[in-house]
């Protein structure tokens, strides 16, 4: 017996450290890229670093604003079509699908999350760029295609798989109770539907969208190939972007070359972290307080 | 009461639109890759390694970079499941209770699985830099690994989850400490929805580029030691594309269907083996 | 029997769902203005009966349904031009668990009023008022009307719910295990309140408290196993049951 517990004990400890190892990866990313970003951070305040557009690496002059901007906007634009698109589908898959629709289009769109983001950008390339210049010219303006929509585009059916699967998860566990309540004073489906979502599932499908934002705003590959990469901050949606994660995926030949550039790219990279550690918190606490849920009785 | 109806009817054909959109764009995209990449698809693409010339348009293939994310993918995902499994058995309240350390542990997990893969590749440069490794296959498992960790965390998570307390509380009951409990009783009901996440994460882990962009290097050669720069499909797509030469450009198309080909197959095995397996779970 | 007018007429009603029979051939009266229980061991589908007469049981996916159910003269189910939503209103719907909707306790009684069209703040606030003074709530909330419904204690949770069915003006009020959940006290608060209610309203309890049964009926309708084993004016079942399987159940063998 004694030596079953030892095992046991044993068997825990290392599982222990394994799971303390992982919760530390965080803190250990978080500090090594502090730690390189001190040379930059001390070389330029960080007011200047954030908001100044002069991006001329070679003269020491690391204005981020521009990156910064550029994915704002894509990501921007990206939620913008995403949202409405994804909630819709959604509401579509809990409440009025029958079952074999739901059988099968749920895990095509499973299918979407798993592909690789170089093949988004190959498809950006192929159907979107074109799409976009033709949009441009019909409204008017002009563009090579690679711009800020495109990048939204692409970066939307990215996000497309996120935002539904955690939205329909959400809708289907508000208890039943609340739509057969409706119902049976009277109301249509549609309106027990805007119930149950406006009311049971709403926390929920907010931290869907804030991860699916998350998401959308560190995808790096896919929106490189189609955002036109120009450091400029973007002023329509038919210009071209840089945001932050092409910057660094474009210019990490130089982060050996020239010290400080290398210092500022990674600064951009803690700057991705940061961002991500606050709405991933963010999405963590809402969905906690919808788990412990709407209390009845 | 006719407004009512034509609001419900107004968002029924909206609802189907939108999921006629979503699901249209995977149509799309498939389409679009297929139909560009097959005619560049030949049996030399997938058995012979880039010859000299071939980004300017000679022969070969792209061997390279499939064996190349072979390995990446295989070694990254052993090395993840050997982490991603213990944490995701010692999350189980038997072992972590309810201390503010689960919470933390947690919170941190799910920051960890929204990091995008560029951060990650960008912190395993510095690693690298650190241990005086150079970008090499090693370089690319060790950020692949990280990269897939708290995918597979959460997926095996969720599954040890499910497992059922008063199964294990019968177990218990009869005296099995909680190692023998979690090896006899919890793995055996983990084991479908398991092999789905480990498959997830190794979908995910073979397809990314940012993360291994500048620590795995690139050669035209199949990689022969760890410490030898490795091709890797995403890459291969990316270089091919930027070739002048037209051929070469479709044969970046051809990779990513092969890219393409490979996710597809994993997923369709995964819930292949899921649904065999789920008959000897219990409820 | 037909002394009593029918508001609920039952003809020939089968449900199944996929495989399993959960009705078989249902045909029974139940009459206006009266308490009408319905009584059977679990599973037996007294629920099942319940939900088809406010056709929510169209919710359920995988239902088959035939025969007839006719509310008020109106066959709910194969009438031309019948709306579900309007029959639902006739019916009000007091579930097992108290089930206050996620709003205040005001907007919780409001609700079905603004479904139906209801804008009138003034005509809102009386409506709202009268109907919780009818359950006998308006005292305890009518200080914190705007505060959220589940602070309420499950008894008073129920007894909103039952103020929110009766304020859109329903003819019947249909209660599936209404008290099952809540504490004697409480219980008994409801039972008072249906008994109060029935000379304006037709009521259909189902429970599976013979006790309660006994003291709320005024018709009772006995099943078991899908079937209709026996009915009629609630004194002929309970002293004098005909067939065996009543019997067993109201002496306690089965349950």
């Amino acid at each position: 017996m004694r030596f079953r517990r030892l095992k046991d004990s044993l068997a825990s400890r290392l599982m222990l450290s394994a799971t303390v190892f992982s919760a530390l990866l965080v803190i250990v990313i978080a500090v090594g890229l502090y730690l390189k970003s001190r040379p930059v951070l001390s070389a330029q305040p960080l007011s200047r670093l954030l908001f100044s557009s002069s991006w001329h690496p070679l003269n020491g002059e690391f204005g981020l604003y521009p990156f910064l901007m550029g994915t704002l906007w894509v990501t921007g634009v990206a939620m913008i079509i995403a949202i409405p698109l994804c909630l819709l589908t959604s509401i579509y898959l809990a409440e009025y699908a029958p079952k074999r629709v739901r059988g099968i289009v749920k895990p095509m769109i499973d299918l979407l999350a798993g592909i690789p983001s170089v093949v988004y950008g190959l498809f950006g390339i192929l159907l979107i760029v074109p799409l976009t210049k033709s949009i441009a010219s019909a409204l008017g303006s002009t563009t090579n295609g690679y711009n800020v929509l495109s990048g939204g585009i692409v970066l939307a059916i990215m996000v497309f798989p996120v935002i539904i699967a955690i939205s329909t998860e959400v809708i289907e566990t508000v208890p039943y109770g609340m739509r057969e309540a409706s119902l049976a004073l009277g109301s249509t489906k549609w309106q027990a539907t805007k119930l149950v979502v406006s009311r049971g599932a709403l926390a929920g499908l907010i931290a869907a969208i804030v991860l699916g934002f998350t998401r959308a705003f560190g995808e790096t590959m896919a929106v490189l190939m189609v955002v036109g990469n120009v450091a400029k901050a973007p002023s329509s949606v038919f210009d071209p972007a840089y945001p932050l994660p092409a910057l660094i995926a474009n210019n990490y030949g130089e982060m050996m070359s020239v010290p400080l550039y290398g210092s500022a790219l990674l600064f951009s990279a803690l700057v991705l972290l940061a961002v991500v550690f606050l709405f991933s918190v963010g999405a963590r606490i809402i969905l906690v307080r919808v788990e412990r849920g709407y209390q009845v009785g | 009461m006719d407004r009512r109806r034509l609001e419900e009817k107004l968002f029924k054909v909206l609802m189907i639109a939108s999921t006629l959109i979503v699901v249209g764009s995977l149509f799309a995209l498939f389409s679009a890759i297929v139909l560009k990449g097959a005619p560049a698809l030949s049996l030399s693409m997938i058995t012979q390694t880039p010859q000299g010339g071939y980004y300017l348009g000679k022969g070969g293939g792209v061997l390279n970079a499939i064996v190349g994310s072979l390995y990446l993918g295989i070694g990254a995902t052993v090395l993840a499941l050997l982490i991603a499994l213990p944490v995701a058995l010692f999350l189980q309240k038997d072992y972590i209770g309810r201390s503010r350390f689960a919470t933390i542990t947690r919170l941190s997990l799910d920051v960890l699985w929204g990091v995008p893969s560029i951060v990650y590749g960008a912190f395993g440069f510095i690693i690298m830099v650190y241990l005086g490794i150079r970008a090499s296959l090693l370089g690319g498992i060790i950020v692949l690994t990280l990269l897939e960790l708290p995918i597979m965390i959460r997926a095996l998570d969720e599954v040890v989850r499910r497992v059922p307390q008063e199964l294990k509380e019968e177990s218990y009951a009869m005296g099995a400490t909680r190692l023998e409990t979690t090896i006899k009783i919890v793995s055996r009901q983990i084991l479908p929805g398991a092999v789905t996440g480990v498959l997830l994460a190794f979908g995910r882990g073979i397809g990314d580029a940012a993360s291994i962009l500048f620590t795995t290097g690139y050669t035209d050669r199949l990689p022969h030691s760890l410490f030898d720069p490795v091709a890797s499909l995403p890459l291969s797509v990316f270089f091919q594309l930027g070739s002048p030469s037209p051929e070469v450009q479709q044969r970046a198309y051809a990779s990513a269907v092969i890219l393409l080909v490979i996710v597809l197959l994993l997923s369709i095995f995964s819930r292949l083996l899921t649904r065999r397996f789920t008959k000897y779970v219990i409820r | 029997m037909t002394l009593l007018k029918p508001y609920i007429s039952v003809e020939g009603l089968n449900v199944s769902y996929g495989k399993s029979l959960a009705l078989q051939n249902i045909t029974v009266q139940i009459p206006e203005k009266q308490i009408t229980v319905i009584i059977g061991p679990s599973g037996c589908g007294k629920t099942t009966l319940l939900k088809c007469l406010n056709r929510l049981i169209d919710l359920t996916e995988g239902v088959k349904l035939s025969g007839r159910v006719f509310v008020d003269g109106v066959d709910i189910y194969n009438s031309r031009g019948v709306d579900p939503t309007q029959i639902r209103r006739k019916m009000g719907l007091l579930s097992q668990r108290p089930f206050p909707l996620p709003m205040s306790i005001y907007d919780n009684v409001a609700y079905g009023l603004r479904l139906n069209g209801l804008k009138d703040k003034v005509k809102v606030h009386a409506v709202v008022e009268h109907h919780l003074k009818m359950v006998g709530l308006w005292e305890e909330v009518r200080d914190r009307l705007k505060s959220p419904s589940w602070n309420l204690s499950a008894g008073q949770q129920q007894r909103l719910c039952l103020a929110r069915s009766l304020a859109v003006e329903p003819e019947a009020i249909l209660g599936d295990e209404p008290t099952s959940a809540l504490d004697p006290m409480s219980s008994q608060r409801i039972e008072k309140i249906f008994l109060e209610l029935k000379s304006q309203y037709t009521i259909v309890v189902v429970t599976h408290i013979l006790r309660q049964a006994k003291r709320l009926a005024d018709y009772v309708i006995f099943m078991y196993m899908g079937k209709l084993i026996e009915h009629g004016p609630a004194h002929n079942i309970f002293e004098n049951p005909k067939e065996p399987e009543t019997q067993a159940y109201i002496r306690g063998e089965i349950s």
